[in-house]
């Protein structure tokens, strides 16, 4: 089963993410040039505008009005994205796989920082149960997408940690991880994929046609 | 997915429950289909497929806010109760579902695109909110009065059924009116080869026609080189923009940049409205694929700017006591029109005091984006729902508002008296007027 799930599946899971998420992308960009409006509205220094005003935290207005929001969410991103490329057990197997090896966090931080994804998916359900307005817009399919965004890190946190059974739990985690990788471009993870393009264009559309900002 | 739960008072429309009654389920799944294969594109389709549902968006809107956050107004639910249902189920709804649709649509968002600009990855939900209109509209679901707005464009080419002799009738006595402050004043019609086109919004004529007498005696003061046309073309208000009659909208447009090029001018001062200089600047020439404007076009705020700055129009006297403003949505946070509104405020009133949130980060008016052009049965919830703003005017004691736009203007006069504010409500040019210095020269 290991040998499953760390070779065949894996190599599946990397393709499909890989080619699921280029198809996306291209059909985004088919899609925007059948509209005319879009890419002659685009421009490259209100895009870089927008973004470095969305992605640096509390750099705008609204995030500095919902500070407790915006600091959970960053966080949660940022560990979310960082932990699992930096983690030394992840790279050990790209180096026994590929011989291909990087830089790594201390286990003691990627620990930390593994709670703290956990933390912001709980914090996430939390506001889904209770603030109406996003209780009101929840269906089945956002608590599915908080579960695969969460299972990952809360199996590699058990197994980590030697609870259980490690190996079964291994298993369960690699399986985890791969059904992540493979949701992000079929899935509203997506906005993983197009967070860039919908924030360049409305930048964009602020910005150079516009004259305004949106920050 | 649970339905929103939805309290509103029933309101008569009569235009939309006619609607309702003779669509069919085949009409409305063939124009869905349609609009939604053919209109749009990648944007309604990244935007469907990245939201997350996190209701960021809510906190942006004036009619969540001002109704005590009922879930029902804010932004997301508005997109849920809309485009999520016709995409699910591939255009199968019912009549009653369309004719909500359309109440939301038309009636509870003023497209203002605040919630886009606060929605983190930059989703423009007000264009949804347009694409849902332009279903509605190809489904004759549109309030009764906005449509009557749409039906006076496509017959007269102007907003307000204003027929040719009565346009120039009433250019005409408001030049005679302006003569009254600056004897030498003209409002010269149809002349060839002037720097300046002036256009107006159908009201103006129609029941604010002083801003025509004001606009001459400006015109003289400065001394520009200035024209207004006899002819259809003069309107540069479009409600068929908002109602999501995008064919007329495209006819308007055509007709107003057509009419100043064969004026042969070389740009188009506009007066002080926002949905105008939105559907001239942007919406008239994107649907039409000219992308920018054919001729510049200069919004009013921009126009008194410049004259100020530059000197060709002095201040003898400011407006006493506080005076605050409203800042226009389509010119302030969709045309970043911000700072020179704020330029000319202060040169013109001796106390001008910022509204909080101010420039673009500003609520709407609330009749903004064709909601007032809904007409009375859609009044009481409009007015009901820019609490929000009545409380910002409310704090800051002026005795005026400025609203360097006809739909606020108009919108903020029935919250003024909605909420008892006993506040005036007044256009930039009204003040100006006053403020001004009349050369020794000039005057009578």
């Amino acid at each position: 089963m290991y040998e499953l799930v760390r070779g065949p599946l894996a190599w599946a899971a990397f393709i499909i993410f890989i080619a699921g998420s280029l198809y996306r992308i291209l059909y985004m960009l088919a899609g925007s040039k059948k509209e005319k409006v879009v890419f002659p509205h685009m421009s490259l220094k209100h895009s870089l505008a927008s973004l470095v005003h969305w992605v640096i935290p509390f750099n705008n207005q609204y995030m500095k009005q919902r500070p407790v929001f915006t600091a959970v969410s960053f966080a949660f991103h940022i560990c979310l994205i960082v932990t699992p490329i930096f983690l030394l057990a992840h790279i050990i197997l790209w180096d026994e796989s590929w011989n291909i090896s990087w830089w790594s966090l201390s286990e003691t931080i990627t620990d930390y920082m593994t709670i703290i994804v956990i933390a912001g998916c709980i914090f996430f359900l939390y506001r889904r149960l209770t603030d109406p307005v996003v209780k009101n817009v929840t269906d089945g399919s956002d608590y599915l997408l908080l579960a695969i965004t969460a299972l990952p890190f809360i199996t590699g946190f058990i197994a980590y940690h030697q609870w259980f059974d490690y190996k079964t739990m291994l298993i369960i985690h690699i399986l985890a991880g791969e059904i992540m990788l493979i949701a992000i471009p079929f899935t509203r993870l997506s906005h993983m994929l197009f967070f860039v393009f919908t924030r360049s264009y409305f930048g964009s559309e602020q910005g150079h046609v516009k004259h305004s900002k949106d920050w | 997915m649970r339905p929103t739960i939805v309290k509103r008072e029933p309101v008569v429309d009569d235009a939309m429950d006619r609607a309702e009654a003779k669509l069919t389920p085949q009409q409305i799944e063939k124009v869905i289909n349609e609009v939604i294969d053919k209109e749009t594109g990648g944007r309604l389709w990244t935007y469907i497929n990245t939201c997350i549902h996190c209701g960021l968006c809510s906190e942006a809107c004036h009619w969540f806010l001002s109704n005590d956050r009922d879930v029902s107004f804010a932004p997301v639910t508005k997109v849920k109760d809309t485009l999520w249902v016709m995409l699910k189920n591939k255009g199968a709804v019912d009549a009653a579902f369309i004719k909500r649709c359309s109440q939301i649509a038309h009636t509870e968002c003023n497209v203002c695109r605040r919630c886009g600009m606060y929605c983190p990855f930059g989703i423009d939900i007000a264009y949804m909110m347009l694409v849902v209109r332009r279903i509605c509209a190809k489904l004759e679901m549109v309030p009764l009065y906005l449509q009557d707005t749409v039906h006076s464009h496509a017959a007269t080419m102007n907003q307000m059924w204003v027929k040719p002799d009565e346009w120039i009738d009433t250019l005409q006595w408001q030049e005679e009116e302006g003569q009254g402050y600056v004897p030498s004043a003209r409002l010269p019609l149809e002349k060839e080869g002037a720097e300046i086109m002036y256009s107006v919004i159908g009201p103006e004529p129609k029941f604010l026609a002083q801003l025509l007498g004001n606009i001459t005696v400006i015109m003289k003061v400065a001394g520009c080189d200035w024209t207004m046309p006899a002819t259809a073309g003069w309107d540069n208000s479009n409600m068929a923009m908002y109602s999501g009659d995008f064919e007329v909208m495209a006819r308007v447009e055509r007709l107003h940049y057509e009419t100043a090029q064969r004026l042969k001018v070389k740009k188009i001062v506009m007066g002080e409205c926002g949905h105008a200089f939105r559907g001239a600047e942007y919406d008239g020439p994107t649907w039409i694929g000219w992308m920018r404007p054919p001729i510049p076009l200069v919004h009013a705020i921009s126009f008194y700017y410049d004259l100020i700055k530059s000197g060709r129009i002095k201040i003898a006297k400011q407006i006493e006591g506080p005076v605050t403003v409203q800042y226009p949505c389509n010119v302030i946070r969709n045309a970043g029109l911000g700072s020179k509104l704020q330029y000319i405020m202060n040169a013109v009133c001796e106390n001008f005091v910022d509204l909080i949130p101010n420039d673009r980060h500003a609520y709407c008016c609330n009749a903004g984006g064709g909601t007032i052009n809904c007409g009375p049965p859609w009044k009481k919830i409009r007015v009901q729902s820019a609490r929000l703003q009545s409380e910002n005017f409310k704090r800051t004691g002026a005795h005026t508002i400025v609203t360097p736009c006809h739909n606020c203007h108009s919108g903020i006069e029935d919250v003024v008296d909605g909420y008892k504010l006993g506040m005036k409500v007044k256009f930039f040019s009204e003040l100006l007027i006053e403020a001004m210095e009349i050369p020794e020269h000039l005057k009578a």
